[in-house]
């Protein structure tokens, strides 16, 4: 299992350092000189540009450039934020926790629907419930964010009133964030009715955010179900005399979650995706809105860095997936 | 009283052509500690009967039966419950192709010891003892490291071993072994079958055989029922099997074997075994018969009497040569 890990890991390297590239190379592509678009429609003397220009190093060769912001990164140095002067990795990780908390909430609201959902599908195989939960599933593929938000938020913010419209927790409560992750900082405050509250404030972006991931669980468990329940170990497990729960549960459930885990792990692209969407709908103030805004500030750094860290998130993610990947499947732990 | 009684079962699956009547009017007892096989090519219905025994057939299939008793017990009323604490415990099965009938995601030692664990509720140590003890009595060398081993990790004919040591683990009365060998290496057929007729004997369970190898039912039988397009067409002792077979079609798979060849090319039965949908009319054989006439054509023959194997045939042969029952005398 260690040296699959190893080998896992060492696979990733290159990868890291291809984003590096890419995103260094994408902010030098986008039309218009970074400090020229600064100086607005004033225009600038030419010894101030050029003084912003060594600045940032943009005087140097390109090589140079490149080399400077690896060793930059290398150090933790994401580059400094043109609009608020902060750098870039600390203004990411203060928000980066209310992104992952939306994700992950929206994961589990996919995952806990979208399996259940895909098995009973496929045991019911071309029944009226069959239908209609594929019904469903292929309606929330379908369903744009935006619409499928403002929707929900009609529906039971506006008429029903059971949730609130926008915000991580009321703004009766205060504390110091300690995790970042609101659910846990509720709880560690100990105040009565906040953990209530930002879980009330969670369950409409996470729904909204969990819909296509939902949908795409949903999809590929009753296809891979269906293939397992064909299997000779399926019967196998029949003939063992084992409960109907056992062989579905364990026997034929085990097999089939090999490629939907693989599915849960390509929806963090999904998600992440998603979410740049669901918080602005929902004024939620994770890395989504805020890259939305850095595009909005033109602030070059700001998207560089933010880019360069959410890619490599999802990169590690994948990574995760191959390691789960290789604890329920023996065949892929050892290389066949 | 026979340990398992089979009267007229059918099994018809329900596909988009409409019903299939894949096994047709089966009738057989096994008695303690014999082995009974059946043979025929493939496509007879033999494992769909088997399968029906077992009530590991799908949704779609459809199974009737005058009587399918187990040891006094009617399979046909039993509630699922009921039926799941004999098969697997009682009756076992292992199936043809031995690789991807084990779970490909967990252990050797896991999957037998789940056995033990639903049948006879041992604990974990017990489980593992005994465990080991099965897999030495299949003959894996080294069984207590083979616990940990994958599926993935074993040969065929080491997987169909571990398969065999599952279907022994709770000492059945009755094995049913589907084409155990049709999936092996030449050189490990001769082990498989060996070791299962040991395990027959040691334990004085009943085996089925199911197989389409005249040469394994001479090695292993002490009697034979041949099934042809889901009918049972000859039901005999092996001996009186291949000394006088007479169904046409026994004759058939007899006169295919090596040692019985009087050509240098052994003869084999021209033709395929009819499927849904080219069903002749009359006898289902009859196309492919060399014996048959008018009659064989138009109309379904009934079963000979039981001195004649109750051979499914207008004409059964005696002697290599066709007779009409009853006229002869
Ligand atoms: N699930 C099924 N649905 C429809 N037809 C089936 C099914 N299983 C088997 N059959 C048909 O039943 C017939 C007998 O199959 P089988 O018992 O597997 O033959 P054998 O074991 O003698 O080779 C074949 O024609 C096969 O196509
Ligand atoms: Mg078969």
């Amino acid at each position: 299992m260690l040296t699959y890990i190893g080998r896992r890991l060492a696979l990733t390297i290159p990868t890291i350092f291809a984003l590096m590239f890419l995103t260094f190379l994408a902010v030098r592509l986008v039309p218009g000189d970074p400090v020229e678009v600064r100086t607005g429609e004033r225009g600038i003397s030419p010894e101030r540009l050029a003084q912003f220009r060594h600045e940032l190093g943009l005087d140097q060769p390109v090589w140079k450039q490149f080399a400077d912001y690896v060793s930059g990164l290398a150090q933790g140095d994401f580059g400094i934020s043109l609009v608020t002067k902060e750098p870039v990795l600390k203004e990411f990780l203060t928000l980066f926790p209310a992104t992952l908390e939306l994700a992950f909430f929206a994961t589990v609201f996919a995952v806990t629907f979208g399996i259940p959902f895909g098995v009973v599908a496929a045991l019911r195989r071309g029944g009226i419930l069959d239908h209609g939960l594929m019904g469903v599933a292929l309606f929330g593929y379908s369903m744009p964010i935006f619409w499928w938000g403002l929707l929900l938020i009609l529906f039971f913010s506006v008429q029903l009133d059971l949730t609130p419209v926008s915000g991580r927790i009321d703004l009766l409560y205060y504390f110091e964030p300690v995790t970042g992750f609101m659910t846990i900082d509720a709880l560690i405050s100990g105040q009565e009715g906040a953990f209530a509250s930002a879980l009330s404030h969670l369950v409409l972006p996470a729904v909204v955010l969990g819909t296509i991931p939902l949908a795409a669980i949903a999809r590929m468990t009753r296809s891979s179900m269906l293939e397992v329940l064909e299997e000779d170990y399926v019967r196998t497990a029949r003939a063992k005399g084992l409960p109907p729960l056992r062989v579905i549960g364990l026997h034929a459930l085990r097999n089939a979650m090999i490629p939907v885990v693989t599915v849960i792990g390509l929806q963090g692209g999904t998600l992440l995706a998603g979410a740049v969407l669901t918080e602005t709908i929902f004024a939620w103030p994770g890395v989504g809105k805020w890259l939305i805004e850095s595009i909005f500030r033109r602030d070059y750094p700001a998207l560089q860095g933010g880019v360069l860290l959410i890619s490599s998130i999802l990169v590690l993610v994948n990574l995760g997936v191959d390691i789960v990947n290789g604890v329920i499947n023996p065949r892929v732990r050892h290389g066949r | 009283m026979s340990l398992l009684e089979i009267r007229n079962l059918c099994v018809e699956f329900e596909t988009r052509g409409g019903a299939f009547r894949a096994v047709d009017g089966v009738s057989l007892d096994i008695d303690p500690g014999e082995i009974v096989s059946i043979v025929g090519e493939s496509g007879s219905g033999k494992s769909v009967a088997m399968l029906a025994v077992m009530g590991l057939l799908p949704r779609t299939a459809h199974v009737t039966a005058d009587v399918l008793r187990f040891a006094g017990r009617d399979l046909m009323r039993l509630p699922a419950r009921e039926r799941r604490r004999i098969v697997g415990r009682e009756i076992a099965m292992i199936f043809q192709e031995p690789m991807s009938s084990l779970n490909p995601c967990f252990t050797v030692g896991f999957q037998i010891g789940e056995v033990l664990k639903t049948h006879l509720g041992l604990g974990r140590a017990e489980r593992r003892a005994r465990t080991i003890e099965l897999l030495g009595a299949v003959g894996i060398p080294d069984a207590e490291r083979r616990l940990s081993a994958f599926p993935h990790q074993m040969s065929g004919g080491m997987s169909q071993r571990v398969m065999i040591a599952m279907a022994i683990a709770c000492n059945p009365k009755l094995l049913i072994a589907d084409e155990p060998t049709t999936a092996l290496d030449v050189t490990i057929q001769a082990q498989i079958l060996d070791l299962l007729v040991k395990l027959q004997q040691e334990r004085g369970m009943a085996l089925v055989l199911i197989t389409h190898d005249m040469g394994v039912v001479a090695e292993t039988a002490q009697r034979v029922i041949v099934q042809y397009a889901g009918q049972q067409v000859e039901k005999a002792t092996t001996r009186e099997l291949f000394r006088d077979p007479h169904h046409p079609y026994s004759a058939a798979l007899l006169a295919a074997l090596p040692e019985r060849a009087t050509t240098k090319v052994l003869p084999s039965i021209p033709g395929v075994v009819p499927g849904q949908y080219d069903r002749p009319q009359g006898c289902l054989f009859a196309p492919r018969c060399a014996h048959a006439f008018a009659l064989c054509h138009a109309k379904a023959p009934p079963p000979a009497g039981s001195e004649l194997s109750e051979a499914l045939c207008h004409t059964p042969l005696v002697g290599g040569v066709p007779v009409v029952p009853g006229a002869a005398a």
